[in-house]
């Protein structure tokens, strides 16, 4: 295949065969039919490296053997390359990220130590807060004191429990990070069979049913919906806790259950709704009806066939909703008394400890990051074609 | 809220005259929308009910009633009273004046400010594009949630709080599809013969992409508001949101979950009232789309 690169893409069938039998001239050969070209259209760098060669009145540029001119050309595998390229592209979020919980601080209007201490504290006191969070320094001193001690696994210093953040955070995290791996576990199972349902029935009356369960959960605040399973299932029926997380590894599941639920309802209808397109493209496609006319049943070909593929669009949509559920669960967990990162936060919020809040914002989103980044590379590792991209 | 449905109808009239005949206009193909009209049914009665608020609440949302504390549905007091026996349905009202109001407010310089900069980014593109979506980026790895509690703490608790907060982080959504949408109209033929015929950069920009580019952000806003009202509500329900004496559906659920087990109604139904709101403007939403993108 010879590859032609020309200011227009689109050029008029008669040039393009002058061009063609001009450049087949040139290799001392006869124009066949059977030669694939291909025209793509010039870029703005294409005069580095690009012959030129005069085609009657008008210029061909032509473009030599493509090479790969990325710094990560060296690399081997495509798909390793993929896998570098991609955790440096979430090295400038962090970076934000850090920027933006660092400027927290600056927000609090007024002078931040008087303002987190109250109207009450000494001027002695504050002073010595001035002095603990840095804001007796130039703001320079202070952004790069964060980042060095963020360098060092140091997160601040908690006013309240005059002890290192990181050691107010830890205890906190394995149950916030349960709790977001039950939900995400809810998430799935209860959106795939939904919005099979809905595609493989288009118009029919379990499609709009399905339509209006997601169309109440979209309006529906997730901890109104643990209070009324808490009623319903603790209360009434004696199901489940209703708070607390157990000590057992059983106890700690069983208590998961209904906050999972309740975090997982907060993306299940984007998911059902984001899903239910997706498997009505696949429903469309050549496969499924070769599928069909090989005499395969219908369920076979919903959840073999189908399924499959749209697992990926359904990895990546978890992926970008994945930070809303765990938002939501900062609420939740204060519903359920669960001690985790949110109730963490919230207690922090009523200490006026700003260092906490500012540790747990900054954990949140590097969580967060992290997640997207994992479900990135899975989808890729699932699906080659997103890593030739 | 009002205002909402009134821009909407407004945009509605100023495209009639551009559709191509033999296209039913906006307005047949909004009533021919069941979604469409659906949602605008009941938006219009929970706005109607709030804006009604004063004439048909009965009672003062703060007044206390010593006598019935907790007092069932009756002829006084048609939903029952809470604990200090205010009257739940005046409360209901009120609170829902409240979050309706502090919601709807606080998507209007999100919209307005994702709008104009996601144009601006998506026409010219360039150094600064890169900026903003880096930005963009950035606000979007927040969990949306703990990031509107934290700048909520930050700034000080209560309304003028909720309206800080959203305006910092809410606004990215906006310029993100806008952007898109800016990109994709700007290679349009019809753009380019704009362009050809002489006239300005800022006038193709505003009166040729933006009317068309504009009806994502508002299909989009029309979700944006459920999600407000939803961390408003949220923020009310953890102490950081509207104030009391104030009274809001969030501080309404806290008050009512001291009751669970004998005064259920209390926490239930302000829920209800939620959920009938997020579902009419998610159908008003969802109409609009189909109104405003027939294909």
């Amino acid at each position: 295949m010879t590859v032609i690169e020309f200011a227009r893409h689109d050029l008029a069938p008669p040039l393009r065969l002058a061009l063609e039998s001009h450049l087949c001239r040139q290799q001392g050969r006869e124009w066949e039919s059977e030669d694939v070209w291909e025209y793509q259209a010039a870029g703005p760098s294409s005069d580095k490296g690009v012959r030129t060669v005069p085609v009657g009145e008008v210029t061909v540029l032509l473009a030599p053997e493509r090479e790969e001119r990325s710094a990560l050309g060296h690399l081997a595998s495509p798909s390793l390359r993929y896998v570098v390229r991609r955790i440096l592209l979430s090295i400038p979020v962090l970076v934000g990220v850090v920027v933006v919980t660092f400027l927290l601080l600056r927000l609090i209007p007024g002078d931040p130590a008087r303002t987190l201490l109250g109207v009450h504290a000494t001027p002695a006191a504050i002073n010595a807060l001035r002095h603990q969070l840095g804001l007796d320094e130039p703001i320079w001193r202070q952004f790069w004191a964060y980042v060095y001690g963020l360098a060092h696994g140091n997160l601040g210093r908690s006013i309240y429990y005059q002890a290192p953040v990181s050691s107010v955070i830890a205890p906190c995290l394995p149950l916030t990070a349960a709790l977001v791996l039950i939900a995400t576990f809810f998430a799935i199972v209860i959106t795939v069979p939904m919005a099979a349902l809905a595609a493989t029935h288009k118009e029919r009356p379990s499609d709009h049913a399905v339509r209006v369960f997601s169309l109440m959960g979209l309006g529906m605040p997730s901890f109104w919906l643990g209070i009324i399973l808490i009623i319903i299932f603790s209360v009434d029926l004696h199901w489940f806790p209703v708070g607390g997380y157990g000590t057992t590894f059983w106890q700690h599941v069983h208590s998961l259950v209904l906050p999972g639920l309740c975090a997982a309802f907060a993306i299940v209808p984007v998911l059902i709704r984001s899903l239910r397109v997706g498997m009505l493209e696949v429903l469309g496609a050549d496969f499924v009806a070769t599928a069909r006319a090989k005499g395969l049943r219908a369920w076979r070909v919903t959840f073999v066939h189908v399924a499959r593929n749209a697992l990926i669009p359904t990895l990546t949509l978890l992926g970008i909703n994945i930070a809303y559920l765990i938002g939501g669960t900062v609420v939740i967990e204060r519903v359920f008394g669960l001690n985790g990162l949110g109730n963490a936060m919230l207690n922090a919020i009523d200490l006026r400890d700003f260092p906490v809040v500012q540790g747990i914002t900054l954990i949140y989103a590097v969580g967060v990051i992290g997640v997207i980044l994992i479900t990135d590379l899975v989808t890729a590792r699932l699906d080659p074609r997103l890593r030739l991209k | 809220m009002s205002t909402a449905l009134a821009s909407s109808a407004g945009l509605g009239d100023s495209e009639a005259p551009q559709t191509v005949a033999g296209r039913p206009g906006l307005g047949s193909r909004a009533l021919h929308s069941p979604t469409f009209m659906a949602g605008a049914i009941m938006t219009t009665t929970i706005v109607a009910l709030v804006v009604l608020a004063p004439v048909i609440g009965r009672y003062s949302p703060v007044a206390l009633d010593p006598l019935h504390p907790l007092s069932g549905p009756s002829g006084l007091h048609w939903l029952g009273t809470d604990e200090l026996g205010r009257d739940t349905w005046s409360r209901l009202l009120y609170g829902g004046r409240t979050d309706l109001q502090v919601g709807f407010l606080a998507v209007v310089f999100p919209f307005c400010f994702g709008v104009f900069i996601g144009t601006v980014c998506g026409y010219f593109g360039g150094r600064l594009d890169a900026a903003v979506m880096r930005v963009v980026d950035v606000v979007l790895a927040f969990p949306f949630f703990v990031l509107i509690i934290a700048l909520v703490f930050v700034v000080g608790v209560g309304t003028h709080g909720i309206y800080i907060a959203f305006g910092l982080t809410d606004w990215v959504v906006y310029a993100r599809t806008t952007r898109s949408a800016t990109m994709i109209a700007r290679n349009l033929d019809w753009v380019a013969a704009a362009e050809g015929g002489g006239l300005s950069r800022t006038r193709v920009l505003w009166r040729h992409i933006l009317p068309n580019t504009i009806t994502q952000a508002i299909v989009y806003s029309m979700s944006d508001i459920v999600i407000v009202i939803l961390a408003v509500v949220a923020l009310g329900y953890l102490g950081l949101g509207i104030q009391p004496p104030a009274p809001d559906w969030g501080s309404m659920i806290t008050d009512g979950q001291s009751f669970l087990q004998s005064d259920q109604w209390l926490a239930i139904l302000p829920g209800i009232a939620v959920v009938f709101t997020g579902i009419g403007l998610s159908l008003l939403g969802d109409g609009l789309a189909d109104v405003l993108r027939p294909e």
